[in-house]
């Protein structure tokens, strides 16, 4: 593997894999204008979601930190953010200035959708033209921030698609890559062997916070044992039968050798290089907008079932080892391991095939989710709006 | 030669069946990959791919063992060679 890649360094000095320009509403109301905007300039993305209204407190700022941080993330060269009331919106606007990329903010209010949309569609025409002209430069691969998260899990995942990002995970970690992975109720049954590998106390407390505040949500709102949720139906269709065999299977993806650097809440950013924990939703738009939103760039997805997932900032590159989804759903696989089943691949050539497919999509080459359209952004929600 | 079933641990008492279509009711070839070891038994059952076979007796009550952890409780009687699921499988933490 070389230790350098093209990729896009911005200003802030982050390094982006895509060149994304980004229209981006604030609110549920404003969606209309964003996809008008991206309907009318060529190469623009809007990235829309249904929420911003009346919500307060901590999950007010995280809607904030969500969208700052979808707009700071460094795969996007410059941002529309369209919005119902002005100050709300220049509130994102600020927050994604500070990265010294190009940032526009439209209010609506006093101003109708149809001059809203005018005078956005000029910025972002001048945005993408902009952003057209921006080259590839050699870049360390220690400037590579890589996250992980798995979706419709079966008993391959835990027995050959995850640990495969588990190898491609200490080969990284080893090099000195930032790396991320989350889903925090899905490590029940195997979070002392997470616990275990934090490299402090302070850290191993910080982890445990965050397992226990969101095992409090589960105690809190249950009705019964999750079954057909968590695992989920196509989980269990694929053979997984109770959270804790899901959680050992999951916790494959972070190797053997890695140690857990820190903890983040959601949609926060590492500091400093090494594998990160992200309290997050095991849902996988939830957990990669997340992703997105902390600044990482490209992102491992073992597959059981076959989660069909993309995210619209962030390249996802699939991986399946159950032959069948491999075989019904081809289009949406990138890479094939189930071959380690059947003993004709070992995990540690299984690794450097993930590897070979990352270096490739961050000089470049499209996923099968980016080929596909698949750019689910959601985001995440705390509690009611009030 | 062929896998049928996969084992992860030594001390596991369920494998998983990586093969589409296995009939029950003959001898098949498993792998334990810790360590690399080549295995064989009895399926009873038809078995899904993806999905867990006995590799002993369960009476209810009793642990199940897979990636070296309890992974969850037995709730109906199993033999070995028989499927592991919803159905006599379920978690002991929710």
């Amino acid at each position: 593997m070389k230790d350098t890649f093209l990729g896009y360094r911005r200003d802030n000095g982050r390094v982006g894999v895509r060149n994304h320009v980004i229209i981006m509403p604030l609110d549920d109301l404003s969606q209309a204008a964003v996809n008008a905007v991206a309907n009318n300039v060529r190469d623009c993305l809007p990235i829309v979601h249904p929420y911003g209204r009346l919500q307060f407190g901590a999950d007010l700022d995280l809607h904030f930190r969500t969208l700052i941080g979808a707009g700071c993330n460094p795969n996007v060269a410059a941002v529309i953010v369209i919005g119902i009331e002005k100050v709300w919106t220049d509130r994102v606007v600020e927050g994604i200035a500070k990265t010294g990329k190009p940032v526009a903010g439209f209010g609506i209010e006093q101003h109708g959708d149809l001059e809203t949309i005018r005078l956005a569609s000029l910025k972002a025409k001048e945005f993408v033209q902009y952003a057209s002209a921006l080259q590839r430069v050699e870049c360390p691969l220690t400037d590579l921030w890589v996250s992980c998260k798995c979706g419709e899990s079966d008993t391959t995942s835990g027995a050959a698609s995850c640990p495969t990002v588990g190898n491609a995970f200490d080969k990284l970690w080893a090099k000195g890559l930032t790396l991320l992975f989350g889903e925090t109720t899905e490590l029940t049954g195997g979070e002392n062997l997470v616990a275990a590998r934090c490299e402090t106390p302070e850290i191993r407390a910080k982890f445990q916070y965050f397992f226990d505040r969101y095992a409090k949500v589960v105690d809190d709102h249950k009705v019964d044992d999750l079954c057909d949720s968590q695992p989920t139906k196509g989980n269990i269709e694929g053979g997984l039968t109770t959270i804790e065999e899901k959680a050992m299977g999951n916790i494959q993806k972070i190797g053997k050798k890695c140690t857990v650097c820190g903890c983040l809440d959601k949609a926060e950013s590492p500091t400093h290089p090494g594998l990160w924990f992200m309290d997050t939703s095991s849902a996988a738009a939830e957990m990669i907008t997340l992703a997105a939103a902390a600044g990482f760039v490209v992102h491992f997805f073992p597959t059981g079932q076959g989660n069909i997932i993309g995210n619209p900032i962030i390249p996802v590159i699939k991986l399946s080892a159950n032959p069948r989804t491999v075989r019904t759903m081809n289009e949406h696989i990138d890479l094939d391991v189930s071959g380690i089943l059947r003993r004709e691949m070992n995990l540690d050539q299984a690794g450097d095939k993930l590897l070979d497919i990352m270096m490739k999509t961050i000089n470049g080459r499209l996923t099968n989710a980016e080929a596909l359209k698949h750019q689910e952004f959601v985001m995440t929600r705390l509690y009611e709006s009030a | 030669m062929a896998t049928e079933y996969v084992v992860h641990e030594a001390n596991d008492t369920v494998g998983v069946v990586v093969i589409e279509g296995l009939k029950g009711g003959k001898e098949y070839s498993g792998w334990l990959m810790d360590g690399d070891k080549d295995l064989s038994m009895t399926i009873l059952d038809d078995i899904p791919i993806g999905h867990k076979v006995a590799l002993k007796d369960f009476n209810v009550g009793d642990d199940v063992i897979k990636y070296g952890i309890v992974i969850g409780k037995v709730v109906n009687p199993i033999k070995k060679g028989e499927h592991v699921h919803v159905h006599n499988l379920k978690t002991k933490r929710w």
